[in-house]
């Protein structure tokens, strides 16, 4: 009895632990940066270069900040949704236009439209590293006190939006600042 | 022959193009320094390559990183908690122990514990089985088996 029983749960097990390891992805690394105050930066503005954009002009707002290139293909998959969630002013969504060119990132926005508030221009990524950011795009969700509360690595679909991030900035602006 | 020919100098183009970027350093323990610790972290985009050996443009970037942070004299201890703060111990190819790796680092042992004892009960149970025994009638006809054997060896 055991000699059949014994093989068919160490079976059991690794199909189990096999199944868990399908469903992870593994581009999904945790970001440290959870529940962290937002790194600070001091940008200038991609189609105002005199003028800036810094996350403490932000303070006392809930924000997203969207990393995007317009050499990023999923950012272009995730661009309606943005744009969606723009109209609807719920939000103000910041980008952060990582490792791009300013005329080729002006183009891109002026042909798929601009659901950015502002969009800092990170030419050399620098502010990037700091952000923890090795997949574009993200997106962070950002309390009134100016700490990153959640982290979507990938390009969102209606599905995040719906389901996680609205949620999310609806509770958290019911928070005191 | 000819495709196998523009197959290596293919071969040899692309060789050629990885890790491009020279560093100078002040000295050589710097130097060693930086070697060492771009094999010790691991690049986020291409997650089974370390620093080293990846050429994705984020790798470039943070070799660059480890580059002047070198540079400024940082400790290794500075430079590896800079990363850590920001990509978080996934970035480690070594993670520090604790609670939530601990099992990433005693498992193995545990699973060569339990394989060690099951091996040990394997043999134990076959030796006990292997031993049989020995009604009177049976032991008394192995003793005069014995004994015949011993009386024609010894003439």
């Amino acid at each position: 009895m055991w000699r059949y029983l014994v093989p068919l749960g160490i079976f059991v097990v690794l199909v189990v632990f096999l199944g868990i390891g399908l469903k992870l992805d593994p581009r999904e690394v945790p970001s440290p940066l959870i529940g962290k105050a937002a790194p600070a930066f001091t940008l200038p503005k991609l189609q105002q270069p005199e003028q800036t954009v810094s996350p403490a002009d932000y303070k006392g707002r809930v924000w997203l900040l969207n990393v995007w290139a317009s050499w990023c293909v999923s950012c272009r998959a995730e661009h309606p949704v943005l744009n969606q969630l723009a109209r609807s002013s719920e939000v103000p969504i910041i980008g952060l236009n990582y490792k791009d060119g300013r005329e080729v990132a002006q183009q891109w926005l002026r042909q798929l439209g601009d659901p950015y508030t502002a969009s800092a221009f990170d030419e050399d990524g620098r502010v990037g590293i700091d952000w923890g950011v090795y997949g574009v795009p993200e997106t962070f969700v950002i309390d009134k006190r100016g700490n990153i509360r959640y982290k979507h690595t990938g390009p969102v679909d209606q599905k995040a939006v719906m389901e996680k991030i609205m949620p999310l900035v609806h509770a958290l602006e019911k928070e005191p600042a | 022959m000819r495709k196998f020919i523009l197959f290596l100098v293919l071969l040899w183009s692309t060789s050629a193009l990885a890790g491009v970027e020279v560093h100078k350093f002040d000295n050589p323990e710097q130097e060693q320094q930086y070697n060492r610790l771009v094999a010790e972290l691991r690049c986020l985009v291409c997650q089974n390559q370390n620093l080293a050996d990846s050429n994705a443009e984020l790798a470039q970037d943070l070799r660059q990183e480890v580059y002047e942070m070198i540079q400024n004299g940082a400790t290794d201890q500075e430079i590896v908690s800079f990363m850590v703060a920001r990509y978080g111990d996934f970035v480690l190819y070594r993670p520090p122990f604790k609670s939530t790796t601990a099992f990433l680092w005693i498992g193995p042992f545990i699973i060569l514990a339990v394989g060690f004892v099951i091996l040990l009960m394997f043999i134990r149970k076959r030796r006990q089985s292997a031993a049989v025994e020995l009604d009177e009638t049976e032991q008394a006809r192995a003793q005069q088996l014995l004994n015949d054997n011993n009386e024609t060896d010894t003439p």
